[in-house]
């Protein structure tokens, strides 16, 4: 029953996965910050970028924080974050697309 | 932090075949989270500008205090990690300790929130002003209320391990805690971006 992976044999050492995940958190956010006032680019662009650094964030959590690989069962795991990622990208992205028919959208 | 030699090297939360299955399932449990919230972020996207004549995001939202409320939750995220690790190194007070760190900096956050949310109302934007303030105040209010659920919750985890120490079984329920309050992190960074980003860069 012993899973013997890096995440679970690493506890006695200095949590360096969690200080870097903390500290690159706060990087992104703060770079998410900037792309949103300072960098200029259309709307458009922005939102790409700073959704795409969301995702990235939202990653970096899930595996330094929430250690989502650590497990025995770890590919049930990622299976249904990234399953249930699939339904949220369909439900907002659907939800946009089918609304915004015949209006124009702000 | 001293070193503890220990045989087996798997984290107590996982020794029990119990344990092992019930972070599985509160795994699955987060996958139907994502879903639920999926479907507030759908509604707040399409009623953007749907302000009907009252006061748009633009006009109300602020930067320092969005970012003090990102930053106490983010901090939060990381000390409950912390709380983890001293837990797997079987240091009953660091567990206490980091874990009410993050106890403090989750009741910063609501404080902070509950007062942005009284400053909307009284600039004229509640629940009932708009469509567009009906969205907000239900995705960024299902947050606040799964936050101030899970200090309660944690809250009792920590009078039962004062009482029973760390075993398997509190370890786990420590463990499956930390998972949620992790989690309500990451349902924040997309709150941040597609809500108070969004709404102060168009």
């Amino acid at each position: 029953m012993a899973s013997n992976n890096e995440q679970t044999n690493s506890h006695s050492h200095f949590p360096w996965s969690h200080v870097v995940g903390f500290g690159l958190s706060i990087v992104l956010t703060l770079l998410a910050l900037w792309i949103g006032f300072y960098s200029g680019f259309s709307l458009t662009t922005i939102m790409v970028i700073v959704v795409g650094l969301a995702l990235v964030q939202a990653t970096i959590q899930l595996l330094m924080f929430m250690h989502i690989t650590e497990s025995e069962d770890s590919t049930v795991q990622v299976g249904t974050i990234l399953y249930a990622v699939f339904i949220a990208v369909a439900v907002v992205a659907g939800t946009i697309w089918v609304m915004s028919f015949g209006m124009h959208y702000m | 932090m001293e070193a503890v030699e220990h045989s087996p090297n798997t984290p107590l939360e996982y020794q029990t075949e119990t344990g092992r299955l019930n972070i599985l399932g509160f795994w699955i449990f987060l996958g139907a989270e994502i879903a639920l919230f999926s479907t507030l972020f759908a509604t707040y996207l399409v009623l953007v500008g749907r302000t009907a004549d009252g006061p748009g995001p633009a006009e109300l939202f602020e930067i320092s205090g969005v970012l003090i409320e990102t930053f106490l939750l983010l901090t939060s995220s990381f000390t409950c990690g912390l709380a983890i690790h001293y837990m797997r190194n079987h240091s009953l007070k660091g567990v206490f300790v980091w874990i009410g760190i993050t106890l403090a900096l989750g009741l910063g956050f609501l404080g902070f929130e509950i007062y942005e949310f009284v400053h909307y109302i009284h600039e004229g934007a509640a629940l009932t002003t708009s469509a567009y303030w009906s969205a907000f105040f239900v995705l960024v209010g299902t947050h606040g209320a799964h936050v101030t659920l899970g200090i309660g919750w944690i809250i009792l985890i920590l009078i039962q391990l004062k009482q029973r120490g760390l075993t398997p079984d509190t370890s786990r329920k420590v463990f499956i805690s930390s998972l949620y309050w992790h989690f309500l992190d990451v349902v924040w960074i997309f709150i941040f971006t597609a809500v108070y980003l969004y709404g102060m860069v168009m």
